[in-house]
C-alpha cells in the first residue's frame, strides 16, 4: 500500500511536471534562434529587445552546457557552475559551524541556567528579528574584506535558531533522566554526554536544520552585494549580461543545492531521533 | 537508644498549589527508623505520598520539613550508595538496555575495564532474565515489564547499601515476578544491603518483608503502624500460606487498606511525633507496643526463598 502510494505520488509529480513544462514552453514566445540572425541583428544583441523568459527547452540545453564543465575557469567574471556553487558553500559552511560552535555551548549554558537565559534573553530578542543583511554595511567597515563579510553575515543569521533551540531542548530535557544522571553521581561534564545531550539532540539538530535553510536563503543575497564570486553574484551577473536561460538555470541549480543541504540535515536528524 | 541506619525524622512534604492557593501537605511529622540490612515494605492507598517519601529517602526531592539521616548524615542530595527502581522505570530511551545498565556500572565502579563493566552488567540482566539479544534493544522496543526489569537489573548491579524500589514489580506477570523477588531475597540475603519497597501486594510484602509499614490516606498522611512479620526465613511461596500468623498478619493489613486507612487519615492533632505503632503476631502478639524506632530485626536466618 506505501510503496503503491509512492509510485502514485512519482507519477503524478512527473506528470504535473511535464504539464508545467509543456505550458511554460508553449507560453514562451518563439524566438529567432541564431542561424535567422543577421549580422546586424547579432550586433545589436540579438533578440535583445524581447529579452522573455527562455522555454524549458533553452533552459535543459543551457543545463547541459553547464553541467558537462562544471569547473572550467575562464577568468573572474566566467567561471564554472561547479566553482561558484563551490564558493557558496564554502561560506555557507565556514559562517554556519562558527555559528554552530558558538551557538550549542552558549545555548547549553542558557538551557541549563534559568539566571542566564532570563539575562541573555532581551539581548536575543532583540538581535534576532534583525535582517542578516542589515549587518553587511557594519560588517564590511569593520572587517573591510567582502569576502569575510558575506561569512559574517551567514554567521549571524545561522546562529539564532541554533542557539534557541539548544536553550530550549537542553531547559526541557525531562526531569526524570535528570535524575537518573543524579541518582549515579554523574558529574557535570558526563550529566551533559551521557543525558542532557542525547536527550535535546533532536531538537538541536532540528535548529541547526533551520538554520542552514536560512544560511542558504541569505548568501544568494549577501553574494548579490559583495560580488566577485558565488552563486548569488552568478545570478547578478547573468541578470546584467541578460542571460535569462543561465538565470532560470542558476535558480534551479540553488533549489537543487539547498534541498541536499536539507536532506542532509533530515538524514542526521533521524540519527539522534530516538522514541520514548 | 542507638540511632538506626537509616532514620527519618519529622518529615514533613507540602507542595506549593499553583497561583497561592492553599498548599497540600501529602504526609507530616514522619518518623521511622530502619536497621542495616533490614527488609521494609511500605504499603498505602495510590496517592498518598509513597513515591513521594521514597524520593526525599533517595535525595531527588527535599522535605518542606524534617531530615533524613542514613549511616549519620544527614541525606542532602542522591548518592550511589543508593540505588532507585523508579516507578516509571527511567530508562535513558536513546541507549540499549545494556547501555543502561553499564553506564551506571561505569559510574559506580570507575577503575572497571570495559570488559569488567559489560560482564557485571550481563551479569544482572541476565539475572533478570533478559539476555540473548534482548540487551541491544532500545528500550522503546521493549515491552513494559521488560523495561522494569532493565531498571532493576540498573538497580542491582550498583549493589548499592540501600536499595529504593517503587513498586518494582507492578508490571511484571506471576512467574517472572516470583522469580525476580527470589532473586531479589537471593541478593539481599548474600549481603548487608537493606531494602525500602513501595508494593500494593499484601502477599509480595509478608513474603518479602521483615517488616511492613502502612500508611494512611492523604493529605496529611502518616506512616500509622509497623507490622512484623516474624515468619522464619527460607519462606516458600508455596508454604508461606500455611503459616499460622500468615493470615492473621495478611486480615490486618487488608483490614487497614480497606478500613482504618481512611479512619486514620486526616490531620492529626496533639501526639504529631509519634512513631508508628508496632503490631506483631504469632507468639509476639499482643505485644502491641510504641517506640520511637521501628521494631529490631531478629536474628535472620536469611536464605534463599525457594521458587515455586
Ligand atoms: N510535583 C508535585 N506537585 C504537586 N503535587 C504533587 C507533586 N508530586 C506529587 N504530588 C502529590 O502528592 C501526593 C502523593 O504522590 P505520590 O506520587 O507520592 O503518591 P504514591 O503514594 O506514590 O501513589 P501511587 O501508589 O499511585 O504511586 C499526590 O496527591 C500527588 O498529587
Ligand atoms: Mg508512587
Amino acid at each position: 500500500m506505501l510503496a503503491s502510494l509512492n509510485a502514485r505520488a512519482l507519477v503524478l509529480s512527473l506528470v504535473l511536471l511535464a504539464v508545467f513544462l509543456g505550458l511554460w514552453e508553449a507560453a514562451s514566445p518563439k524566438q529567432n534562434l541564431s542561424g535567422e540572425l543577421t549580422e546586424y541583428e547579432l550586433l545589436m544583441g540579438g533578440a535583445e529587445p524581447k529579452a522573455a523568459v527562455p522555454p524549458p527547452s533553452a533552459v535543459i540545453g543551457k543545463a547541459w552546457e553547464e553541467l558537462s564543465n562544471p569547473f572550467y575557469d575562464a577568468g573572474p567574471n566566467d567561471k564554472g557552475i561547479g566553482i561558484q556553487i563551490g564558493y557558496s558553500l564554502y561560506r555557507v559552511l565556514t559562517g554556519y559551524f562558527l555559528a554552530a560552535a558558538l551557538a550549542i555551548p552558549i545555548g547549553f549554558l542558557i538551557g541549563m541556567s534559568p539566571l542566564m537565559y532570563k539575562a541573555l534573553d532581551p539581548f536575543i530578542q532583540v538581535l534576532r528579528p534583525i535582517s542578516p543583511l542589515a549587518w553587511m554595511p557594519l560588517a564590511l567597515f569593520v572587517i573591510q574584506d567582502s569576502q569575510a563579510s558575506a561569512i559574517f553575515v551567514i554567521f549571524i543569521c545561522s546562529i539564532w535558531p541554533m542557539l534557541i533551540n539548544t536553550a530550549f531542548g537542553v531547559a526541557g530535557v525531562r526531569k526524570d533522566w535528570v535524575n537518573v544522571a543524579r541518582t549515579h553521581e554523574l558529574g557535570a561534564f558526563k550529566t551533559a554526554w551521557i543525558v542532557i545531550l542525547p536527550a535535546a539532540a533532536p531538537t538541536i539538530l532540528t535548529g541547526m536544520r533551520i538554520s542552514i535553510g536560512i544560511a542558504w536563503l541569505v548568501i544568494v543575497a549577501a553574494e548579490m552585494l559583495v560580488g566577485g564570486t558565488g552563486i548569488g553574484y552568478y545570478v547578478w551577473n547573468e541578470w546584467n549580461n541578460l542571460d535569462l536561460t543561465s538565470v532560470v538555470f542558476s535558480i534551479l541549480m540553488i533549489g537543487l543545492v539547498g534541498m541536499l543541504l536539507d536532506t542532509a540535515f533530515a538524514y542526521c536528524a533521524r540519527l539522534v531521533q530516538y522514541q520514548e | 537508644m542507638s540511632t538506626p541506619f537509616l532514620s527519618v525524622q519529622n518529615l514533613t512534604k507540602r507542595f506549593q498549589a499553583p497561583k497561592g492557593g492553599e498548599s497540600l501537605t501529602v504526609f507530616e511529622n514522619v518518623n521511622l527508623g530502619i536497621e542495616k540490612g533490614e527488609f521494609v515494605c511500605i504499603i498505602g492507598h495510590s496517592g498518598c505520598g509513597k513515591s513521594t517519601i521514597l524520593n526525599i529517602l533517595a535525595g531527588l526531592d527535599e522535605p518542606s520539613d524534617g531530615a533524613v539521616i542514613m549511616n549519620g548524615k544527614e541525606v542532602s542530595g542522591p548518592s550511589l550508595d543508593r540505588g532507585i527502581v523508579f516507578q516509571n522505570y527511567s530508562l535513558l530511551p536513546w541507549l540499549s538496555a545494556l547501555k543502561n545498565v553499564t553506564f551506571a556500572v561505569q559510574a559506580r565502579y570507575k577503575s572497571w575495564s570495559k570488559k569488567q563493566v559489560h560482564d557485571h552488567s550481563m551479569k544482572y540482566l541476565e539475572l533478570v532474565g533478559l539476555a540473548g539479544g534482548a540487551e541491544l534493544r532500545k528500550p522503546s522496543q521493549l515491552s513494559g515489564g521488560m523495561r522494569q526489569r532493565v531498571s532493576i537489573a540498573r538497580a542491582f548491579a550498583i549493589q548499592p547499601e540501600l536499595l529504593l524500589l517503587d513498586e518494582p514489580f507492578g508490571a511484571l506477570d506471576a512467574l517472572t515476578r516470583g522469580s525476580i523477588q527470589d532473586e531479589l531475597i537471593r541478593i539481599w540475603s548474600g549481603s548487608d544491603q537493606t531494602v525500602f519497597m513501595i508494593t500494593h501486594d499484601v502477599d509480595e510484602a509478608i513474603l518479602l518483608a521483615d517488616r511492613i509499614l502502612l500508611m494512611t490516606n492523604g493529605p496529611y498522611a502518616r506512616v500509622a503502624e509497623s507490622v512484623q512479620v516474624e515468619i522464619e526465613r527460607p519462606r516458600e511461596r508455596a508454604n508461606i500460606i500455611h503459616h499460622p500468623d500468615y493470615y492473621d498478619i495478611r486480615n490486618h493489613l487488608v483490614e487497614f487498606l480497606a478500613k482504618r486507612s481512611r479512619e486514620l487519615a486526616g490531620k492529626q492533632d496533639g501526639d504529631t511525633q509519634a512513631a508508628p505503632k508496632i503490631v506483631r503476631f504469632g507468639a509476639n502478639a499482643g505485644a502491641e507496643i510504641s517506640s520511637e524506632t521501628g521494631g529490631k530485626p531478629d536474628a535472620r536466618k536469611r536464605a534463599v526463598n525457594n521458587a515455586d
